[in-house]
């Protein structure tokens, strides 16, 4: 029966996503129109075929629901590396402006492709790295099997469909120019009915946990996903022109738009690329080092003190604007005051080693995890030193700030989710081991020389740049116009993209070490799984 | 009165209160309650125990 309800619905979405297709106004639209029709017709087919088919009974609640896992892991890894690609291309196509194909112009030339590298690495790579951990460690954390059965799976392709959308959106134009926000406003629909199933499946699962206590990576997670919720909510408030058109208009505008959009930017940083990652640090690098963290005391108060002052360090975005400077200054003040719970948790991270330091020498994952803690901890003290009103008057709008993002993106997140793959593949595929440590040795250093190239260089220019602009001469004039700037930024800019390659590259490695690893690893022996069911 | 200013009055007084008492009795809670030591060394390993497959249906308990 339940097959039949769903045979209806896919068929009614197939026909409409056609019919919107058919009257669109603009290109993005139709084509997106035109992908959901076509994933529509697919799982019609798919479930057509299961229709009136024997469905193999059986209870799995004796196992952990891993096939989400499985996929998520080879996406993340694929994302990954696509995301690390299209930003080398633009941190090319800024050295190299001649790298603006004019056959490409409107579809790949730097504007188009900069939400694109922006969103796929945080959302498509990040966004599924989130997705596939919570739900690797809220089943092993709660010691219970994911909640609502194949809910999980549409979580995970609803999810993947909005990347498609988004991604293919872009290239066409449809953005409603919100940083890290643009998808227009069916794709924010999706999203919003994803993420709540999303949320059903994680608090589903907590609730029927066989362990009394929640542990503190799913707090983080569980922050991540209400927090996140909230923000695309109220971020992406907006009229659609035509129910058949890509364009919709804001329903906040002038300075209100702008601190909701900052309050959305700043705690997607906060929330998904901060407490989403500290869920995976709080399980991974406890496991990898063996050993419980180090202080759980710690790990409750870093959590509580994180969400409370997080949300209010947005206005930082906005010294110097229309924006009252009461509210930047409270930006700034709650900027500062979040150094201290990121290094208690860096804290807590990094001396979770303490006692077992020697494996920083001979695990190459171990050595991974701990430099991305590292790089969370030096990220969060350049992010309040630059929220500063002082050090922003330097700072905004120059390439400090892209270097600053890129340590914590690429050091942080980055390293962090690495560490997390190579320790999840043999346990999913239930291998004794990776492929090769040597080559989890050549992507550290690989990622490691790329991220310092990268940030140094973004340092260089960025400072450069900041005290170029401001210049003046004895009679008040300024000395340097805009294009000099970017022509004395030219260096830094080719040594920036060579650190992207050197990242990429490492990424490639490990997708090649990873897919060994599934492909030639030996199997664990089998004996622990003839153990006769209670 | 008008909106803003009410919220506003009430968010720099009250809600500020509220907040900050909830964050401290957070702290002091954690750090002071008899038993937290116990019961935090023991959670704290909740990664290394279910690493295969969920606990048995009833009795939640290990040994």
């Amino acid at each position: 029966m339940g097959n039949y309800i769903k045979l209806i619905v896919l068929g009614v979405i197939t026909v409409l996503a056609l019919i919107a297709a058919n009257y669109a106004r603009d290109v993005a639209y139709m084509v997106n129109a035109l992908t959901v029709a076509l994933v529509a017709a697919g799982v019609f087919l798919w479930t057509l075929r299961r229709t009136g088919e024997p469905v193999p009974a059986g209870d799995l609640s004796g196992e952990y629901m891993d096939g989400p896992v499985r996929a998520g892991v080879i996406l993340t890894a694929f994302w990954g590396v696509v995301g690390f690609l299209v930003g080398v291309t633009i941190a090319f196509q800024l050295a190299f402006p001649q790298l603006n194909f004019e056959w490409a112009q409107g579809y790949a030339n730097f504007g188009r492709l900069r939400p694109l590298h922006t969103s796929a690495v945080i959302f498509a790579f990040g966004g599924t790295a989130l997705i596939t951990t919570s739900f690797y460690v809220v089943q092993r954390t709660s010691a219970a099997r994911l909640w609502g059965g194949n809910l999980a799976w549409f979580v995970f392709w609803g999810y993947q469909l909005v990347i498609v959308l988004a991604a293919t959106g872009y290239l066409l134009g449809a953005t409603q120019s919100k940083e890290y926000a643009e998808p227009e406003w069916y794709v924010d629909w999706w999203l919003t009915i994803v993420w709540v199933m999303y949320l059903l499946v994680f608090v589903g699962t907590i609730m029927k946990r066989k362990e009394p206590h929640i542990y503190v990576a799913n707090w983080f997670f569980l922050s991540f996903i209400i927090t996140v919720a909230m923000l695309h909510v109220v971020n992406n408030l907006a009229i659609p022109v035509s129910i058949f058109g890509s364009k919709s208009v804001q329903v906040f505008s002038g300075v209100q738009d702008a601190m909701t959009q900052w309050w959305y930017g700043h705690n997607a940083v906060g929330f998904f690329l901060t407490a989403g990652f500290l869920g995976m640090m709080y399980y991974f690098v406890p496991k990898q080092a063996e050993r419980p963290v180090f202080s759980y005391k710690l790990s409750i108060i870093h959590f509580w003190a994180l969400i409370f002052i997080y949300i209010w360090a947005g206005p930082h975005h906005l010294h110097y604007t229309a924006l009252p400077d009461w509210a930047s200054t409270l930006g700034m003040v709650f900027s500062v005051v979040l150094w201290m719970p990121s290094w208690g948790g860096m804290i807590n991270g990094l001396m979770t080693l303490s006692g077992a330091w020697d494996k920083l020498r001979t695990d190459p994952i171990i050595r991974m995890m701990v430099i991305s803690v590292g790089f969370y901890g030096m990220s969060t003290f350049e992010g309040p030193m630059m929220s500063i009103r002082a050090v922003n008057s330097l700072s905004h709008y120059t390439d400090w700030t892209i270097g600053h993002v890129h340590s914590g993106a690429l050091g942080w997140n980055g390293m962090i989710t690495f560490g997390a793959l190579y320790f999840l593949v043999p346990k999913l595929w239930n291998k004794e081991r990776l492929y090769s440590l040597r080559l989890v040795s050549w992507h550290f250093w690989l990622a490691t020389i790329g991220i310092i190239l990268y940030a140094a260089a973004m340092w260089v220019t960025g400072i450069m740049e900041g005290l170029m602009w401001r210049e003046v001469d004895a009679n008040g004039f300024l000395v340097n116009s805009f294009a000099d700037t970017v022509a004395a930024k030219f260096p830094m800019y080719v040594v920036r993209g060579t650190g992207g390659i050197l990242y990429l590259l490492g990424a490639i490695i490990m997708a090649y070490n990873l897919w060994m690893t599934v492909k030639r690893s030996p199997a664990v022996e089998a004996t622990n799984h003839l153990v006769p069911a209670e | 009165m008008e909106t803003y200013s009410l919220l506003r009055e009430f968010a720099d007084s009250w809600m500020l209160l509220a907040l900050f008492t909830f964050f401290v009795g957070m702290v002091l809670w954690v750090l002071f309650r008899p038993g937290s030591s116990k019961t935090y060394r023991d959670v704290a390993n909740i990664p290394f125990r279910h690493e295969d497959k969920p606990a048995p249906a009833r009795d939640a308990k290990e040994a």
